[in-house]
């Protein structure tokens, strides 16, 4: 875990996300940027795209086969889809991340819960009025790639086995990265009521961006 | 589970194909020498935006690993096969493919003019040359699964590829719920870092099952499986 020194009230961006929201923007090489969960135990569905050319995109299987770790923290690179570095963590006081639990949908939803559930709200419905309501960043449905799942506790067992657990993180745990490209940032702050990914209560988080 | 088999063929190391899939397929892969790696994606052939998601897949079922029993599911909460047989208990979906340098760092280059079709192909551009057929780019690529394939997790999140984990006759067998798309290649798993590029041909088996039945072992292997049964069915409907 690696604790940063940037100032929040240095930073040029402050931005609130309401559980249910989404956020998309750009961010420039050079800055970096803050996720900050505000009440705790919150989970934020994220997604980057080269803000230049957005088919390239936050690959997960890349980033996760060129660290040899399946867990995200201070010091992982994140790759892209053609291999590319995109943007490095470089602070994390929660100290580990998820890239294998997805996002939540509202038809993965119907397998996970109930058939009658596909209508509670879901992390991939607000991406895609997020990228109706943006076209300019010329995201499409191809691109939806898989995202990270900042704050969320997800182990993989030695015998093979996936949990989803109770977070590690808590109030005021945070998260930064500085952009090794222009990129487009895409989150979701998880709607989700029906797992403990944000025990059960979804909170609001903040996005600070420094240059 | 199989009515008949219908057509076989062998993919040598470093070979692609692609084929429709019609719901009721049997697809058998048999490892004929050990070692192998073979990498698959599916589409929606009538939908190509809608593929398959291995996220989706190991939530759905809790598991990291995949073997008899699980399903395979598509991002729109749909079944494109379920996993009938498998004589090893563990395929891994979260490392992607070999890339073209790592091929040349560790056994030299593709090149044609020398190796003529015992190239060293990569399992990325094998993709991309079958994605193309259809329309499909970088853009399209997801993460694979990789048949034959036991990744392990240390608790730290350290992974690791088991590389005496696949002998020679180790199969699986998938039996297809829909209409799919498949791509697939028998290239190295990106973890193997073994002396020489691996030389294992597959066996590809086609054939037809016979119906799902209410018993069957995929549908009741979890709860969560049933309504993906249940997703397909009203995928289905009028049919």
């Amino acid at each position: 875990m690696i604790e940063s020194n940037l100032n929040p009230e240095k930073a040029c961006s402050r931005t609130l996300i309401d559980s249910g929201d989404y956020f998309i923007g750009n961010v420039k090489a050079g800055q970096t940027i803050r996720l900050l969960d505000l009440e705790g135990n919150q989970a934020a569905d994220t997604l980057f795209f080269n803000a230049n050319e957005p088919s390239e995109r936050y690959s997960a299987m890349d980033t996760i086969r060129n660290q040899g770790n399946l867990y995200l923290t201070s010091g992982t690179v994140l790759r892209s889809n053609l291999n590319n570095r995109m943007l490095k963590i470089s602070a994390d006081t929660c100290g580990r991340h998820d890239t294998l639990g997805g996002a939540c949908a509202s038809e993965s939803n119907t397998v996970r819960y109930d058939l009658d559930k596909r209508c509670m709200h879901a992390c991939r419905d607000s991406w895609m009025l997020a990228i109706a309501e943006h076209p300019e960043f010329g995201i499409s449905k191809r691109d939806i790639g898989h995202n990270i799942n900042f704050f969320m506790n997800v182990p993989v067992t030695e015998s093979g086995g996936l949990t989803f657990e109770d977070g590690i993180s808590g109030p005021n745990k945070y998260v930064e990265l500085k952009a090794e490209m222009d990129v487009v940032v895409l989150i979701s702050n998880c709607p989700q009521l029906n797992n403990p990914c944000n025990g059960y209560n979804p909170t609001p988080i903040e996005l600070l961006v420094w240059d | 589970m199989i009515q008949s088999i219908d057509y076989q063929t062998k993919i040598p190391a470093g070979g692609h194909w692609s084929l429709r899939a019609r719901r009721g397929t049997i697809l058998r892969l048999t490892d004929i020498m050990g070692g192998t790696n073979v990498g698959m994606l599916f589409y929606n052939p009538e939908n190509l935006l809608e593929r398959y998601n291995a996220p989706d897949t190991l939530k759905c079922q809790n598991t990291f690993k995949l073997t008899r029993g699980n399903c395979l599911y598509s991002d729109m909460g749909r079944i494109f096969a379920s996993i009938i047989d498998d004589t090893l208990g563990w395929h891994e979906t979260v490392c992607g493919n070999i890339q073209a340098e790592e091929v040349t760092e560790r056994w030299g280059s593709r090149d044609y003019q020398k190796d003529r079709n015992a190239w060293h192909q990569n399992g990325h551009d094998a993709f991309l040359t079958e994605l193309a057929k259809y329309g499909l780019s970088a853009r399209d690529i997801v993460m694979n699964i990789n048949w034959f394939s036991r990744v392990v997790s240390d608790q730290y999140g350290n992974i690791m590829l088991d590389k005496d984990h696949c002998r020679a006759g180790d199969q699986v067998m998938l039996r297809f719920e829909m209409d799919t798309l498949v791509l697939l290649h028998n290239c190295p798993h990106p973890l193997d870092l073994s002396e020489t590029y691996p030389k294992s041909s597959i066996s590809v088996e086609l054939g037809t099952a016979l119906p799902v039945e209410d018993n069957d072992f995929c549908m009741n292997f979890r709860e969560e499986n049933r309504r993906g049964f249940m997703n397909n069915n009203l995928y289905n409907l009028g049919r």
